[in-house]
């Protein structure tokens, strides 16, 4: 570029300036490249990537927690755990009412499965919890039916805390309260109900008995959208009647029970004086009489811990680490795997990728210098092996391999190995090694042969009749023009390794098995997919951050494949 | 390759002692397996060197020694344990025959270029060896899944009677079952086979098709984010294949609902689709990079060139571009091919009963009871490929017969 | 252009057929030889009385991650599932399975007998329909033992007399059970010592003494194979599996009837089913679990049925003619001595033991 462009633009043959001329051009060919490319990448990404990174999100994912036991997480965020002390009544009340509703919507052992990865026996703690926590309310109602059988009747209920029902209540409907138990049942089933469900709960009966007047708002809610069911028929959930046992044995709602008016109000007070003598419904031994567990620090701390919405917990326990009260922890030692399986992977991925490159290559070179019709035919011998099934191959190789296989049999045959002493090679990770360079090796030869096949022979004829050695022409002219070859070899047989499981599984014994043999027990065993998402990430990783250094080392565009 | 090297008889001081080193080492083998190693050796120097020097020196005709060789080493072989062994022999009688003459008379030499030295050609055949070994490597499960899969027995074991050739250790039954006309069969395997022929096509189609466009469209310069595009077309290979099953599982479900619920088609019809696109994706990285490398070396010019005659794109692409760069996409749409048609995770997630594959059945096979109709089934597949690649073959040698090309 | 046609064609006739899929349902199963068992006890008397036609599906080993991967994305295709107590247990846990009315659901047995009362401890869920009862036990080769007879649990950690490679699951399950029996724990004791850290080590260490003999399987086929190779002395693995391979497939085998665990193999119902196929699956459910199908059951594979009233019923092997009750885990003289599998404790410990025994067997 000389001066004079700059202060005059030069003009391109219709008029236009150049600069402006090519800059559309280059737009244009920028927007047909791109045109060529989206359809690819609308379809890898809508049915890929996007789906790919939602799985993956999971390995920080961990609303469950709080939307199943929501008052709970918020109730224990003022105790301040220290090894022997029980959270207070509150924590324990919120406790006892999420557990009921979780457990009548069926979601609390979902949250046990998800606190049992982090605290063994939380689990049955859960389930046992979920099977007991009608108890106590079972034993009020009846408690209550025998002071007036009308508590036993849904309708009753209705016509109490019902501001639409009959409309005998002053003080109009409590809005806000309707609005927090539908969100709590929306949070807890991950839906989204709305409408109207012919209920609005009573602001009076809401002042007066605040705690049966929230969970009672709930169970119509849960009743009508989420059962489908007629809630002003049959019996009421056994936590409104807890619910009211409370209310009515609260000394500070005393007064306002006392000042209620109209034709239910002597119901409720009838109740109320039969149960002044009782002590304060305490939701410590509630809970306590449900599952003796509930008595354990541990179980609250661990739902402390694990309340967060978002948590690095998955990627700590990937890398053989725990979340502990005390920031991250090292696993006990007899727990510690996945970080030698990690290794464990790389390295014998390496070493086949090696073994891939040392088969490989002299294979590749023979096939690139014999006359197309030999070449042709051996290429058979290349292509039999990748066109039989990798689940026969891996079989095969067991048979071979085995102890009575056929390797061992014709040695001890020939004498060369000893009947009682013979060769294990299968189940470890020599096993694994061989299966895989056999499995992988024409993803190595295809490539290689490929570059080798564009080197003109006249090179190495060059080299020589100027003097070099066979070696030296060999090491300084052929091999540089076949690393492309080699890197795509290796890169494809590298990635492909490294997410190999079933071929490991199958011959790997124990010392064999690789990382993702791992993930795929904790997705389709263990159903942990959080750990197994944050395995993947980190494998992923991985392979993102050797694909850049390999970037970096020999420049991705120096490969070359097929 | 035509003669290169005027061939001569070699010395017996170079031949007979290569010939009693090879009849060691074979003696020593047998000795060993007959419980006397030394004895072997001794035994199987002297005998392998007398039989050459006879075969040699003899006014025999080289065919008729040959043959001679072929007649002891059988009959050796059978009466030193069974026909197996026999057959054995057989073969090892072949290779002698051929190697003595081929040392004496010194036709290795001939096909190699005249100036090289002796350590170049040993050097030569060390090599030919070594690759020998690894073809053999290449091909060793093949060799043990053919007999196995005429087992009569439904363990993946060599019986004794296998051993022996006696034919009650052999049966079709497996072959039978999979052709679902043994009496306990169900057709299972035949319409899984069906499955992947429908389904791997397709999918190959589909990732080739999209996949070569787009490596033609990444090959343009100045592409905007090149390295992210080719990143994220590539990571399906990358991405632990029970996390893509898993992830994809969703995508698929969703769009399963809405294709039969809202489109209201078929849900066989939606299962294919499903497990089409499915592996359709897992192919694609691998006709990216193929299409991508084919590209690098493309010279844009003739491109122009078509174009300032008056072709259009589209006849640019079909008659200038595609030819050139067709090796690249054939190599890649076969990876994305033997993908889908070896592929058992995904489908096992995304399809469901009327889409098993040939895989799927397999792994069950293997999971549920040790069955050597995998065996057959691979059998088949390598019979109908060996029989699919010498066609091509041989089309090729007759159409440059046709064109009068010397043989190359 | 013609494929577009042909495709285009195909969809048209699937929506045309679209309307004929009411009578359809998806059962899924093992696969092999189980799964044939089923069909002919189950899938084809149903099929012939209700015109219903059955798709089997052999996806039972994947179905715990798969029906969770279904029922988040609201896609369930399954009706009814066949899976291990184990896996209904975390399934009923998960939300993934219904749960089933015993007394309200299920046939009652011939006497009158309640299906709650006849299926007795084997409800162990609410979600669980149990269908077979199996045990998981060894096999050994009968010219590889030295002329002795194992006939004791303890005789697989006995490398002196029984010397050679011995087949174990790949898994905790069972193998630590067996191993603290054999270590002195009495069998009331072992699911209290195990819950504990010192307990799980004892196990792990008595494992530690033949660890270096065993080849660890996880598909069920792989004993049988190795024992048919001679590739192991004894190997664990489902008794139905050791029948095939001593009955159908006459390999020099033999049984050891001791410590075998008992589990459960059963049907669930997915969670989310609309009430259509709901009542067909439980329609299934009450013809597949009445006391002559499970009975029939057995005429083609050698596991007890789950019913109480069906064990007088099995009759002879519908191949081979021979008698199967003798076969049976649940026969008095095989019962002997057996292990009940916990499972609420596996329930609990199974992620923290697992990742243990990863641990150790990678050691």
């Amino acid at each position: 570029m000389t001066d004079q462009s700059s202060t005059q633009p030069i003009l391109a043959a219709d008029g236009v300036p150049l600069k402006k001329s090519l800059s559309r051009a280059l737009r244009r060919q920028k927007m047909r490249a791109l045109l060529l490319i989206s359809p690819l990448l609308i379809f890898v990404m809508l049915t890929f990537i996007l789906p790919i990174g939602n799985m993956l999100f999971r390995s920080v994912q961990n609303d469950i927690v709080s939307n199943i036991m929501p008052n709970t997480v918020i109730a224990l965020q003022d105790w301040m755990p220290d090894g022997d002390t029980l959270p207070d009544e509150t924590v324990f009340e919120a406790a006892f009412y999420d557990l009921f509703v979780a457990a009548k919507a069926k979601e609390h052992t979902k949250l046990g499965t998800r606190l049992n990865y982090e605290q063994t026996g939380i689990s049955s703690t859960f389930r046992k919890s979920g099977r007991g926590i009608s108890k106590p309310g079972k034993a009020l109602a009846k408690d209550m039916a025998g002071i007036d059988k009308s508590w036993s009747k849904a309708a009753t209920f209705d016509a109490l805390f019902n501001a639409r029902s009959g409309g005998t209540r002053s003080g109009g409907a409590d809005t806000t309260l309707l609005r927090a138990q539908r969100d709590r049942l929306n949070q807890l089933k991950g839906k989204d109900y709305k409408g109207d469900i012919g209920f609005a709960p009573s602001l009076e009966m809401a002042m007066a008995l605040p705690m049966a007047s929230r969970e009672y708002t709930y169970w119509a809610l849960f009743m009508a959208l989420e059962k489908d069911k007629d809630f002003k028929k049959g019996k009421v959930s056994e936590a409104i009647y807890v619910a009211l046992a409370d209310d009515l044995t609260n000394p500070a709602l005393a007064d306002r029970i006392a000042g209620l008016t109209g034709p239910d109000a002597e119901l409720i007070q009838k109740t109320a004086a039969a149960f002044r003598d009782r002590p304060r419904i305490s939701y410590t031994d509630l809970m306590l009489g449900v599952n003796e567990n509930w008595g354990n620090p541990m179980v609250w701390e661990t739902i402390k811990l694990h309340s967060p919405a978002y948590t690095g917990g998955y990627f700590l326990n990937a890398v053989d680490m725990r979340k502990t009260l005390e920031g991250p922890a090292i696993q006990p030692e007899n727990k510690q795997i996945l970080i030698i399986l990690f290794q464990r992977t790389l390295k014998m991925s390496l070493i086949i990728t090696v073994s891939c490159i040392l088969l490989g290559y002299p294979v590749a070179w023979l096939l690139a210098n014999l006359p197309v019709r030999v070449s042709n035919l051996l290429m058979i011998l290349v292509l039999l092996p990748f066109w039989t099934s990798l689940l026969v191959r891996t079989s095969a190789w067991k048979v071979m391999l085995q102890q009575q296989g056929v390797i061992n049999e014709v040695l001890v045959w020939l004498g060369i190995v000893a009947d009682n002493n013979r060769l294990e090679i299968i189940n470890n990770q020599f096993g694994t090694i061989v299966a895989m360079t056999h499995i992988l090796l024409p993803f190595m030869i295809l490539p290689m042969y490929s570059v080798m096949q564009t080197i003109p022979p006249s090179y190495m004829r060059a080299a020589k009749s100027l003097g070099a050695t066979n070696w030296t022409a060999f090491w300084r002219v052929y091999f540089p023009q076949s690393v492309p070859g080699i890197g795509a070899g290796s890169i494809l047989v590298f990635i492909l390794a490294i997410g190999y499981y079933i071929t490991p599984e199958i011959v790997g014994g124990t010392e064999g098995v690789f990382i993702s043999n791992r993930i795929a027990y904790h997705i389709s065993s263990s159903l942990n997919w959080g750990l197994a998402a944050a395995l993947g990430a980190i494998l992923l990783a991985v392979v993102l951050v050797l694909y850049w250094a390999y970037d970096k080392i020999v420049g991705i565009d120096n490969v070359k494949l097929g | 390759m035509a003669i290169l090297t005027p061939i001569s008889r070699k010395p017996l001081q170079f031949v007979l002692p290569i010939l009693a080193a090879v009849g060691a080492i074979l003696g020593l083998l047998v000795g060993t397996s007959n419980g006397n190693s030394l004895g072997g050796l001794v035994i199987g120097a002297l005998g392998f060197t007398g039989l050459s020097l006879a075969a040699i020196k003899l006014p025999i005709a080289e065919k008729a020694a040959r043959w001679i060789i072929v007649f002891v080493f059988a009959i050796g072989g059978y009466m030193l344990a069974n026909l197996a062994l026999g057959l054995l022999g057989l073969m090892v009688g072949a290779f002698t025959g051929w190697f003595v003459y081929w040392l004496y008379e010194g036709r290795y030499r001939a096909k190699l270029l005249p100036y090289l030295t002796p350590s170049q050609v040993l050097w030569h055949y060390t090599f030919r060896m070594i690759c020998g070994a690894i073809f053999f490597f290449l091909i060793s499960p093949i060799i043990v899944v053919m007999p196995l899969s005429f087992n009569a027995q439904d363990f993946f074991t060599f019986t004794e009677k296998m051993l022996a050739l006696d034919p009650e250790g052999y049966s079709l039954k497996h072959y039978a079952d999979f052709l679902g006309i043994r009496y306990d069969s169900n057709g299972e395997w035949i319409r899984s086979f069906w499955n992947s022929l429908i389904i791997a096509p397709l999918a190959t189609m589909i990732s080739v098709s999209l996949g070569t466009l787009a490596a033609i469209g990444l090959s343009q310069s100045h592409v905007p984010a090149k390295r992210a595009i080719m990143a994220i077309l590539i990571s399906p290979m990358i991405v632990p294949l029970i996390i893509s099953a898993t992830g994809m599982f969703f995508f698929y479900a969703k769009m399963g609902n809405f294709l039969e619920g809202t489109v209201g088609l078929d849900k066989d019809f939606v299962g294919y689709i499903k497990v089409v696109l499915a592996h359709a994706v897992l192919g694609i990285p691998f006709v990216i990079i193929t299409v991508t490398a084919t590209l690098v070396g493309f010279d844009r010019s003739l491109t122009r060139a078509a174009a300032s005659m008056g072709a259009g794109p589209v006849t640019t692409f079909f008659r200038i571009q595609m030819p050139l760069i067709l090796p690249g996409v054939i190599s890649g749409g076969l990876f994305a091919f033997i993908t889908s048609f070896d592929e058992v995770v995904v489908v096992m997630f995304i399809g469901s009963a009327s889409q098993k594959t040939l895989p799927w059945q397999m792994f069950l096979g293997l999971r549920e009871q040790i069955s050597p109709t995998i065996l057959a089934v691979a059998t088949i597949l390598v019979a109908l490929s060996i029989a699919l690649l010498a066609t091509l073959e041989i089309l090729r040698r007759h159409s440059e017969r046709l064109r009068g090309m010397t043989p190359t | 252009m013609k494929l577009i046609k042909t495709l285009l064609a195909v969809s048209a006739l699937s929506v045309a057929a679209g309307s004929a899929l009411a009578q359809e349902m998806t059962i899924v199963s093992w696969g092999g030889a189980y799964s044939k068992s089923q069909l002919k006890a189950y899938h084809e008397p149903y099929s012939a009385k209700t015109g219903v036609t059955i798709i089997n599906d052999d996806s039972s080993a994947e179905a715990v991650a798969k029906l969770r991967a279904m029922n988040e994305a609201g896609n369930v295709t399954w009706d009814v599932v066949d899976v291990v107590a184990a896996d209904a247990l975390r399934l009923c846990d998960e939300g993934l399975a219904m749960e089933i009315d015993a007394d309200s659901q299920l046939a009652p047995a011939p006497d009158g007998t309640s299906a709650a009362d006849d299926f007795g401890d084997l409800m162990v869920s609410e979600c669980f329909i149990p269908q077979i009862v199996y045990s998981t036990t060894f096999g050994y080769r009968t010219d590889m033992v030295g002329g002795k007879t194992p006939d004791n649990i303890c005789d697989v950690f006995d490398l002196a007399t029984y010397p050679g490679k011995r087949s174990l699951e790949k898994r905790p399950i069972n193998n630590m059970e067996w191993a603290l029996l054999c270590d002195g724990v009495a069998k009331g004791d072992v699911y209290d010592v195990l819950a504990t850290d010192a307990g799980q080590n004892r196990a792990l260490a008595k494992l530690d003494t033949i660890k270096d003999s065993v080849i660890w399987w996880n598909a069920g086929a792989d004993t049988p194979q190795l024992l048919a190779d001679g590739e192991v002395v004894m190997g664990s693995t489902y008794n139905g599996r050791l029948f095939s391979v001593i009955e159908e497939q006459k390999q020099p085998v033999a049984m050891l009837w001791d410590a075998q665990v008992f589990d459960l193999d059963g049907w669930i119902i997915p969670a989310g089913l609309s009430e259509e196929r709901k009542k067909r699956a439980l329609d299934y459910i009450y013809f597949a679990t009445d006391t002559q199908r499970l009975a029939d059951q057995a005429k083609y594979i050698s596991y007890g049925p789950a019913r109480a009233s069906s064990a007088p019923l099995v009759g002879k092997h519908a191949e081979l003619g021979i008698d199967m009750a003798p076969h049976m885990p649940t026969d008095p003289n095989n019962a002997k001595n057996t292990f009940l599998y916990n499972y609420s404790f596996w329930a609990d410990y199974r992620d923290d033991i697992d990742a243990k025994w990863q641990a150790w067997l990678a050691k």
